[in-house]
């Protein structure tokens, strides 16, 4: 059963089409990714998803319920959480509070009861900030949770980023380009980590992600975008030798004679 | 420093004449002649010759500090100093053989004596400039020394100097306790006797010297205390600290009360601005409206007058409170979607509204116009009027207390984090979950809470209100004080206050120049100290980012 339906989803700006008529279904407990080059509206897309930007047509249904038209904070609270393709961490805040504020959808007490910090509130506290301990350290950050985020190193803090979207205890996990800047130790590393949230936690996660050898290696499902459509969707190895995947990769005409077993990075 | 320059002679002398141009600006606006009036020490010196030295001692010491080799450090600061009394020997000699008041009206011959030491143009020229290069050796001489002891003696400075300087105020105190012949042996003709005011300059060094060598051994042993004990130490600091607030109104006597609640009315309104522009970030330069919401609630509510409805003011307070908050919703509204430089201009123009809304002939029958409200009572409690600034300092302190304790409480929970989240990006702290309509407006009421009830205070102690006391200065003036305290900081707003309002109130002759003294420190703060006196720990980690520890080792794995 599908956990996030889209059905024609058409974003414009102005006379722009960024996402044109999209479609996709994604399985839930899968890992699947949006590919496509620069600017082909993969970020869009995942704008739309979150709240971010209205689609102007079609409709996006998360586990059963219409999400487009929703804040982006009701949506958090359906259960979707992301990430940034350029890392937005609250840069003045600890690790620790990034993740508590990632939290926040679970939290429960009443602003009144900090002031007379009734049990409740107490405990409530005591709790997010032991489970923020819990993933600071399942992110391999042990130890960093005072530090500012802005003086964290950029991996860890692409962790980071990942462990506050965690907090939140998300469905659906939207990850934008999480091995950007890595070098291939690192991404392959960060494979690995996507995978075990998948198989421990049983978090259905959504990648772009421009490293094919990470798209290849991870994804179920992929959905190829160029310039706001879909030209194909399959398994890494129906994509791998799509010749209009190919030609979106690298123009037309090489696309007869490119051998097409490892699509370029782009 | 091996990188820089080396400080040669020329950067000493282009030193010491910007330190002279400022003296000599600040002569010439007429400061010197007016605070010459105010003496420290008697005979010796005064806040106007003070202030003519300041800016030169100060970059004078700054030119040996800059100094790479320590034998030149003396000369810089002494070639510094001597530079430093050109551009006033300059003005004897201008004024000696022109008529400057033409031009500027504050060269008086009062100024002249004051820069020439009475002793007419040559001499007086001649002692000025020893009296500079002595600064500069001086400053010279007390940059060689180790550096404990160089700052326990600028604290000695400083404390002997402040001292100084509020004499007539300490002389009246020691008087009122004990007795004319106790302050005399101190103090003389509103001044610090010479010889005390060299006992206290010892005294302070000294002590300072003993604390810096002793204090840490003092800490080392602090932080071996169990834990409990440790929780016992500052509970014991609150109960002082409360104890000594309570009692403040007995040492200070009702002038000093007075200023001391006017204070208090600012420290209100800094903690509800605080939360609003510190923890939440929401620039808010209409901050006054609610004051003004506050006062007039408590003045159409409580007056005896034709305006007034007369009801007492502990019912009073909570419907000012309320009428504030519903207030700080309705502005909030319909700015929840701007940010930035977009909601400080929308927040501008509520304030004036509210302002010009009070004056209207429009509300005329129920506000009064220009003319006020009058006879608003003080508040009564069991029975009794408080009628004393001493009386009236418990509202003021019960008031700030609880402001203090609500935004200490708040600032440590679930909210204090949705506004950190909400200042630092709204976007994605939208993303995260956060309530962005609920978390601003809690900040817009929380804020507008404390300055309708501080509003509500004031107009009650002042008895009549008039709307040209809630113009666009008021807000302005918390938000300096926010700043100079430290955003976000709950003693700093304390210490904003107190020099931001209680200093100008204390020093009454600088009020002719008290915008100049502000635009001032504002500079000097912005570029010296920009994160305030007494900054949170957020705010001192914000605006340190270049100072910090080299990044983290990414040693971690990754699962």
């Amino acid at each position: 059963m599908p956990i996030l339906t889209a059905k024609n989803v058409t974003k414009r700006f102005g006379g722009l089409v960024a996402v044109n008529d999209y479609s996709f279904e994604l399985e839930e407990g899968s890992i699947a990714s949006i590919i496509g080059p620069n600017g082909a509206g993969k970020t869009t897309f995942f704008n739309c998803i979150t709240g971010f930007y209205q689609a102007n047509e079609g409709e996006i249904v998360f586990n059963g319920q219409k999400i487009n038209g929703y804040s982006t904070d009701r949506i958090a609270h359906f259960g979707i959480s992301r990430t940034y393709q350029n890392i937005r961490l609250f840069a003045n805040m600890t690790a620790i509070e990034n993740i508590l504020v990632g939290e926040e959808p679970r939290l429960k007490t009443f602003w009144v009861e900090a002031l007379f910090r009734t049990p409740r509130f107490v405990k409530d506290e005591q709790d997010a900030e032991n489970e923020a301990k819990r993933l600071l350290q399942y992110v391999g950050l042990t130890g960093l949770g005072d530090q500012l985020a802005r003086n964290l190193p950029y991996g860890a803090q692409r962790r980071l980023e990942i462990a506050r979207a965690l907090a939140s205890q998300p469905k659906l996990l939207l990850l934008d380009e999480p091995t950007a800047g890595m070098n291939p130790n690192e991404s392959t590393e960060m494979m690995r980590f996507i995978q075990g949230l998948r198989d421990d936690l049983k978090i259905t996660i959504l990648l772009i992600e421009h490293d094919m050898r990470v798209v290849m290696g991870i994804s179920e499902n992929i959905s190829v975008l160029d310039f706001g459509e879909k030209i194909a969707e399959g398994t890494p190895q129906e994509i791998q030798h799509n010749p209009r995947v190919i030609e979106a990769y690298l123009g037309r005409g090489t696309a007869a004679g490119f051998g097409a077993t490892e699509a370029a990075p782009v | 420093m091996p990188t820089m320059q080396d400080f040669n002679l020329r950067k000493a002398i282009n030193f010491g004449l910007i330190a002279g141009v400022i003296s000599l600006f600040i002569s010439v606006i007429g400061m010197t002649t007016l605070l010459s009036k105010r003496q420290l020490v008697a005979g010796i010196l005064t806040l106007g010759q003070l202030l003519i030295f300041l800016a030169p001692a100060l970059l004078s010491y700054q030119a040996a500090e800059k100094s790479s080799k320590k034998s030149r450090a003396i000369l810089n600061s002494v070639v510094a100093g001597l530079a430093a009394a050109a551009p006033l020997a300059l003005l004897i000699l201008l004024e000696s053989l022109f008529n400057l008041r033409q031009f500027f009206v504050n060269v008086s011959p009062d100024l002249i004596k004051i820069i020439n030491f009475g002793q007419g143009t040559t001499t007086g020229m001649a002692i000025l400039f020893a009296a500079m290069g002595l600064i500069g050796l001086a400053m010279g001489l007390v940059h060689l020394l180790q550096p404990q002891i160089r700052k326990s003696i600028f604290t000695g400075l400083v404390v002997m100097l402040i001292i100084g300087t509020f004499s007539e105020l300490l002389t009246e105190r020691l008087r009122a306790f004990f007795g004319v012949e106790f302050s005399k042996t101190i103090f003389q003709s509103k001044a610090l006797l010479p010889s005390v005011a060299a006992i206290i300059l010892i005294v302070v060094t000294v002590f300072s010297i003993v604390w810096t060598k002793t204090g840490d051994k003092i800490k080392q042993r602090l932080d071996v205390i169990p834990a409990g004990q440790k929780r016992a130490i500052k509970a014991g600091n609150w109960v002082v600290l409360l104890a000594v607030l309570f009692l403040l109104p007995q040492f200070l006597g009702s002038y000093l009360t007075e200023v001391t609640n006017n204070v208090g009315i600012f420290v209100l309104m800094g903690l509800g601005l605080n939360i609003v522009v510190g923890f939440a970030g929401l620039l808010d330069l209409g901050y006054v409206a609610f004051f003004a919401i506050g006062a007039y609630t408590m003045a159409v509510m409580t007056s005896t007058g034709a305006l007034g409805v007369g009801v007492s003011f502990w019912l009073a307070l909570p419907v000012s409170v309320t009428a504030a908050i519903i207030a700080g919703v309705l502005l909030g509204t319909p700015v929840l979607r701007m940010r930035g430089d977009y909601l400080a201009i929308v927040t501008l123009g509520f304030g004036e509204i509210i302002r010009i809304l009070a004056n209207s002939d429009m509300l005329k029958s129920f506000l009064g116009g220009a003319q006020g409200i009058l006879n608003i009572p003080k508040p009564e409690f069991l029975g009794t009027a408080l009628i004393q600034p001493g009386q009236l300092y418990y509202v003021v302190l019960a008031g700030c207390l609880l402001a203090a304790f609500v935004s200490w409480r708040l600032s440590r929970s679930r909210l204090g984090r949705q506004w950190m989240a909400l200042r630092e990006d709204e976007d994605v702290a939208q993303a995260m979950g956060i309530n962005l309509v609920k978390t601003k407006l809690l900040a817009f009421a929380i804020g507008a809470a404390f300055s309708g009830l501080a509003g509500a205070i004031f107009a009650s102690k002042l008895t009549s209100i008039f709307p040209h006391s809630f113009n666009l200065l008021i807000s302005i003036n918390v938000l300096c004080l926010i700043i100079v305290g430290g955003m976000g900081s709950l003693p700093g707003v304390v210490v904003g206050a107190l020099i931001l309002v209680g200093l100008p109130e204390l020093l009454r002759e600088f009020a002719e120049y008290r915008y100049l003294m502000y635009g001032a420190l504002l500079i000097v703060m912005m570029l010296a100290k920009p994160e305030g006196f007494w900054p949170s720990a957020i705010q001192r980690r914000e605006l340190h980012v270049y100072e910090d520890q080299a990044p983290a080792q990414d040693n971690a794995p990754a699962e």
